[in-house]
């Protein structure tokens, strides 16, 4: 039986945190692949919150976690929104093509 | 005291005050605005005039403001009221008051007519300021002022190159003459101490002990610096070599060439001559350089104005023949008969021009005489007024001009051996003005009218032209009479009363030589009737068979011509040398263009990271972070 320690569960959240990160830059199909990398990388931190209050024995990292939980979830839903309405405008999220801001 | 300032104040009150007022109030107020207080001016500068000349004062200077403490040395603008400036300034004052009032008529379809007011008023408080000044640098400072205003005046109508270039040519002329006016100046500082001209006036035995080394010469500092204030009076006067801005200046309105280039600044060279005769006199080679000048001058602008087509032209030219006139008279030694001329030329040569305007006006802006002809009948008053200033520049008798110019000719007797030939040029010249003066008079006036515009639309002008026109006349008329025993007669000893430098010499010469010059002007007179008045054809088989002689006097002597070759084209050369190959060329394209190049290179270089995907970004962002961090860690572990 593999005794857990919290490298375990550090090495977990780093591993997907670099997924996330990998996945924001390397994707170059469609936004909702960003929206997705990014729920991953937050995913890491909650991860990394609390194990470290499991660890430390200190509630605050899992109250904080909550509170990334919410926003992860805001954030979705703006981006969401966002992602609908330039459906609309554009007709399409391929982001090759989002790359007004060289003009 | 307090009237020698109102002199002083009316006038630029008046250049102050006449613009405002003409936007607040209206034009037609600002106009009668400046005219009448000029014309106060005038008035009381006569009263003034002739208060002082019965009383035996010599000289009242009046401090009016501190202006300057330069090194332990005051420079404070004075009026220096003596028979000289009050005599000047009766001239300068009338002269002006009338061209003011004449301007009314004269430019009532102008556009700009207020700012036409202001400039006059500019230049009369200038000149007045010039005349009246005690010191040097007062007296630059007018210098330069009627420059500025003659500048602004011949540009008055800025919309046309050629009055630019005119006013340009003016303005730069006179530059290369005040730059001499300034080495004078200098000078006389330099070596005295003081600026103040009397002071300099009581130290001319000490100047005259002094030599200077200029340019490996030992020269002494009088004649150096007499030497140089002439250059800056040939300047302002026109003389022989300067004279080449006098004529183009006519591109201004013609009040402005009867008040500026006629009558009164023109001559402040003659006056600072004047002013400064007690020095010139010590001198034997500045009173010969002034006379060879003067002579020069009379002669060449006679010989120009035979065949120039432009009425305005022939007086301007009439103008600087009379102005070496009063050269002349200054380098014999009478220089009160120097300023004489110069009053009664003043009024005659006003006369002249305000005529010549009137006739310019009345044919619709037209200055071509050969598009004159026959404006007799049509403008009598204008016609009969310059009639009277014609009779008057010739020297007919008892005309103002008869007194002054035969004073000037019997003066050359003060030579000892080369009297009779300066009296003979001096004749040949006046008959030769009286030629190109009874040209433009039988061009204009009698003779077959040929012009293009409507005949019958020809008119006489208006009261406010005529009025100026009427009392100038007077002027021209009675002048000399009245003015002969004051300045140049019996009582003229007590008149100036040692502010000028008064011939002692009895001068003796025969009744030959009146007889001569006096038909030689008759000659010359009829010559001009004869030709221009019955015989055109001639005249055209005449000009034909001299047709160098006439070409050469027609082109000016051919002095623009060398002007250009001599000092503008290599100027000319050199500015654009400088321009294309030294500023473009080399500093242009190194120093900024080329550091302007640097940056957009690499900017270039540096674009291409710019590919506007997100992706891209985000992996800067993600790794420059890590990279970042890393950093950090490294740097706090060690």
């Amino acid at each position: 039986m593999i005794n857990l320690s919290y490298n375990h569960f550090f090495t977990l959240s780093i591993v997907i945190f670099i997924i996330g990160c990998f996945g924001l830059f390397l994707n170059r199909r469609n936004m909702i692949l960003i929206l997705m990398c990014i729920e991953i990388i937050l995913l890491a931190a909650n991860i990394n919150f609390v194990s470290a209050s499991v660890f430390l024995n200190d509630i605050n990292g899992q109250v904080f976690s909550i509170f990334i939980l919410t926003i992860a979830a805001a954030e979705a839903a703006i981006g969401l929104a966002i992602l609908v309405i330039y459906f609309r405008n554009k007709g399409e999220i391929d982001i090759t093509q989002i790359n007004q801001l060289k003009d | 005291m307090l009237s020698y300032k109102l002199l002083f104040f009316l006038p630029l009150i008046s250049s102050i005050f006449t613009y405002p007022f003409g936007i607040l109030l209206g034009e037609k107020t600002a106009q009668y605005f400046s005219s009448t207080l000029i014309s106060l001016a005038a008035i009381l500068s006569w009263f003034l005039f002739i208060g002082f000349s019965v009383s035996s004062s010599s000289e009242i200077i009046i401090p009016v403001l501190e202006w300057l403490f330069i090194s332990g040395q005051f420079f404070n603008w004075g009026i220096s009221v003596n028979s000289l400036t009050l005599l000047m300034l009766t001239l300068v004052l009338t002269v002006s008051a009338l061209v003011h009032i004449y301007s009314i008529e004269y430019m009532a379809h102008d556009k700009s007519k207020v700012r036409f007011m202001t400039y006059l008023s500019l230049f009369t408080f200038c000149m007045v300021a010039l005349v009246v000044s005690d010191n040097l640098i007062q007296l630059f400072f007018g210098w330069e002022g009627v420059g500025l205003a003659s500048y602004l005046l011949i540009g008055f109508w800025h919309h046309k190159k050629s009055a630019n270039l005119a006013a340009m040519k003016a303005f730069l002329v006179n530059r290369v003459a005040d730059f001499g006016f300034l080495i004078g100046i200098a000078t006389l500082y330099i070596f005295l101490d003081t600026l103040s001209i009397n002071e300099i006036i009581a130290g001319k035995e000490k100047l005259l002990s002094y030599q200077i080394n200029f340019l490996g010469f030992d020269i002494n500092a009088l004649i150096f610096s007499c030497f140089f204030l002439f250059i800056g009076a040939m300047g302002k006067s026109a003389q022989f070599g300067f004279h080449t801005w006098l004529p183009d200046a006519m591109e201004g309105p013609t009040p402005v060439s009867a008040l500026i280039h006629a009558a009164t600044m023109v001559t402040a060279g003659v006056f600072l001559t004047v002013r400064f005769s007690e020095l010139m006199v010590m001198s034997d080679f500045i009173m010969t350089f002034v006379l060879i000048i003067g002579l020069l001058t009379a002669f060449f602008a006679a010989s120009v104005g035979f065949f120039q087509k432009d009425i305005k032209k022939v007086i301007a030219y009439s103008t600087c023949s009379q102005l070496g006139f009063m050269f002349v008279a200054c380098g014999l030694g009478a220089f009160n008969i120097a300023i004489f001329h110069l009053i009664t030329h003043g009024y005659f040569k006003a006369l002249l021009f305000l005529s010549s305007g009137s006739v310019i006006h009345g044919v619709h802006d037209e200055q071509d005489m050969d598009k004159m002809g026959n404006l007799f009948s049509k403008m009598k008053i204008t016609a009969v007024m310059m009639w009277i200033g014609t009779l008057a520049i010739i020297g007919f008798p008892y005309s103002s001009g008869y007194f002054s110019k035969d004073l000037i000719l019997s003066s050359s007797f003060n030579l000892s051996n080369l009297g009779p030939l300066v009296y003979v040029i001096l004749a040949i010249v006046s008959a030769m003005t009286a030629f190109y003066s009874f040209r433009l008079i039988f061009k204009v006036f009698h003779g077959n009218y040929n012009g293009s515009y409507d005949y019958e639309k020809i008119h006489e002008s208006g009261p406010f032209m005529l009025a100026p026109l009427l009392l100038l006349s007077v002027g021209a008329i009675l002048a000399g009479y009245f003015l002969n025993d004051l300045l140049a007669g019996y009582n003229s000893k007590n008149f100036w009363n040692g502010i000028i430098f008064l011939n002692q010499d009895k001068h003796y010469y025969s009744s030959f030589y009146p007889i001569l010059s006096k038909s030689l002007v008759a000659v010359g007179v009829g010559l001009a009737v004869y030709y221009y008045g019955y015989n055109f054809n001639k005249l055209a088989v005449l000009k034909k068979r001299f047709h160098s002689i006439y070409n050469f006097i027609l082109n000016k002597w051919y002095f623009d011509e060398l002007y250009n070759k001599i000092f503008v084209l290599p100027l000319y050369n050199l500015g654009k040398f400088l321009w294309t190959k030294i500023d473009q060329g080399i500093i242009d394209k190194y120093l900024p263009n080329g550091s302007a190049s640097i940056v957009s290179t690499i900017s270039k270089a540096f674009k291409r990271i710019q590919t506007g995907y997100i992706f891209d970004y985000t992996f800067i962002i993600i790794s420059g972070f890590t990279l970042f961090i890393t950093i950090i860690f490294y740097i706090s572990i060690t």
